[in-house]
């Protein structure tokens, strides 16, 4: 498939939803003299998944911060749920950044604020009172997470898998419907990085959010793309496609090479491609 | 060649002076409308103000003594050491006071301030706090700028009795001034106009303190190496500012005939 056509064609297997609550159309950013982006186009429908696979530096954590409003585009369009966010001023991007959360790919944890204070944090922020009812819902997601015998310690006293947890339990505490996760799994071991694939796999098929997710471990991708959340056995179980339990979860793979869409498709797609550089990554 | 040079000699200097400018009155205009983060302020008001006394006392006292001692011998040659009270008052309350004072706390806050929001930013904790729907400049300029604001000038009132509180010891063991002498000469020598100049240089060096802290932090680049730097041109800046504004406003107070 040309690269440049991905835009116009869309996955053929999968419920796509033609209804997008993520969308980029001919995106480009640079930095200095640095292209970071170029002519990026995807959209991601509601309850999908987004893998964003590509080598470091190929514009993939940009990505989900032009997503989150947190960039702005020098060409293009930026579209969360029909809104162009390119145009709005940072006060008036608050209640779409509402919507999503984001784990960032060290945690970004406040490394002054307990585990407490920072999965409350956007509670307080959002004008919550009620001390009651934010220590319910903090330990709501903690729980979730499986972090809540952490809830009084500091970051520093956390590992970089139970930071990342901390920091998924923060993202979701007011209930986004789409959720960015930036190599969320990055420098962890395999047992971690299972966990983690776990919770977000759990989070996308219980709570049914949108999920983009930047990595550059195929296994996760794959991981995530082929297997679904089983409520009753508590873990991770083949997906099916014949409407059985454990249905498949519409998953799209859009691979950047030097800031450009190389590849947006399927996992079927991508997985038959036979493109030399696609090859490389799945080898 | 040339126009790396212009670029890198006047266009980003210029770019620093319009970001500085922007971050100033947005921090500034914040105050006014919600969200205010009010316990935030006072903490900040703890750290940079309860936080700095030590070693603003400790200038105060050291640095009156000295002057004392020093001005000791010239006076003594004249016979005219009853004068010491005076000269340590004046010297403390219109220049040494504030300007010592505002030199100790931008050395440890705006260096502090510096490293802190730089590392917030290098791990970032600032794209966290935007995408949790937070102001950074709102949460981590604002108070920090006002409680510099409501710290220094208290600061530098400390530091000023403190510095007399150093002559005045230095005085009595030294030229055997009696108290009521020093003290006496000390207070009948300070006039409206010193006190004013005196207490108006803190409101302006703490806006230094502050906001030069805040604006090497947000601009720090290249992880914790970059934080580093930040914090060393940090101190650097502030300092440099505070020398320079306090040279000017005093020539401009003399200039409108204030003094």
């Amino acid at each position: 498939m040309n690269p440049r056509d991905a835009y116009t064609s869309l996955p053929r297997d999968g419920a796509v939803s033609l209804t997008s609550v993520v969308e980029l159309r001919h995106v480009s950013l640079a930095f200095e003299d640095k292209q970071v982006l170029d002519d990026v186009s995807f959209r991601v429908g509601a309850a999908e998944t987004l893998v964003l696979l590509g080598v470091t530096g190929s514009g993939k954590s940009v990505l989900l911060k032009l997503i989150l409003g947190l960039l702005k585009p020098d060409a293009g369009e930026v579209l969360i749920e029909g809104q162009n966010l390119a145009p709005l001023s940072e006060a008036q991007l608050y209640p779409f950044r509402q919507r999503m959360g984001i784990v960032f790919q060290e945690g970004a944890l406040f490394d002054s604020l307990s585990v407490h204070e920072n999965v409350a944090y956007r509670l307080r922020e959002e004008r919550m009172t009620d001390e009651a009812k934010i220590e319910q819902q903090v330990r709501q997601v903690l729980r979730f997470v499986e972090m809540e015998d952490a809830i009084e310690k500091m970051p520093a006293e956390l590992s970089g898998g139970m930071r990342r947890r901390v920091s998924i339990a923060r993202a979701i505490v007011s209930h986004p419907a789409i959720m960015l996760y930036d190599s969320p799994t990055a420098g962890l071991d395999p047992v971690t990085a299972h966990t983690i694939n776990l919770l977000i796999a759990k989070l996308r098929d219980v709570q049914r959010v949108s999920s983009l997710v930047v990595t550059h471990r195929l296994a996760d991708a794959f991981a995530l793309a082929n297997y679904t959340y089983s409520v009753e056995k508590q873990a991770l179980i083949p997906a099916s496609t014949d409407g059985g339990p454990g249905q498949r979860v519409p998953t799209q793979f859009l691979v950047l090479r030097d800031g450009a869409t190389y590849f947006w498709g399927s996992t079927d797609e991508l997985t038959a491609a036979q493109d030399p550089y696609l090859q490389k990554f799945l080898a | 060649m040339i126009n790396a040079l212009i670029d890198r000699f006047v266009k980003r200097k210029v770019m620093a002076v319009q970001e500085f400018t922007e971050l100033l009155i947005s921090s500034v205009r914040h105050a006014f409308s919600p969200p205010r983060y009010l316990i935030d302020t006072l903490v900040q008001m703890d750290v940079i103000g309860f936080g700095s006394l030590p070693i603003v006392l400790l200038t105060g006292f050291f640095t009156g003594g000295v002057l004392a001692l020093q001005t000791y011998r010239t006076l003594s040659t004249f016979g005219e050491t009853g004068l010491l009270g005076q000269v340590v008052a004046l010297s403390m309350v219109r220049e040494l006071g504030p300007v010592l004072t505002a030199l100790m706390v931008a050395g440890r806050n705006s260096s502090g301030i510096a490293s802190e929001i730089g590392s917030m930013l290098v791990s970032e904790q600032i794209d966290a706090m935007r995408a949790l729907g937070t102001d950074p400049l709102r949460k981590l300029v604002t108070p920090r700028l006002y409680a510099a604001i409501a710290t220094l000038p208290l600061l530098t009132v400390l530091s000023d009795f403190f510095g007399m509180l150093g002559g005045a010891v230095v005085s009595m063991s030294t030229a055997r001034l009696s108290s009521a002498e020093y003290w006496t000469s000390a207070y009948q020598a300070l006039e409206f106009a010193d006190v004013v100049q005196g207490l108006t240089k803190p409101f302006f060096f703490a806006v230094i303190v502050a906001l030069v802290g805040c604006y090497f932090g947000l601009h720090t680049r290249g992880g914790t190496e970059g934080v580093g730097r930040s914090t060393t041109r940090a101190v650097v800046a502030a300092c440099v500012l505070i020398l320079v504004l306090d040279f000017f406003y005093t020539k401009f107070l003399i200039a409108v005939g204030f003094f």
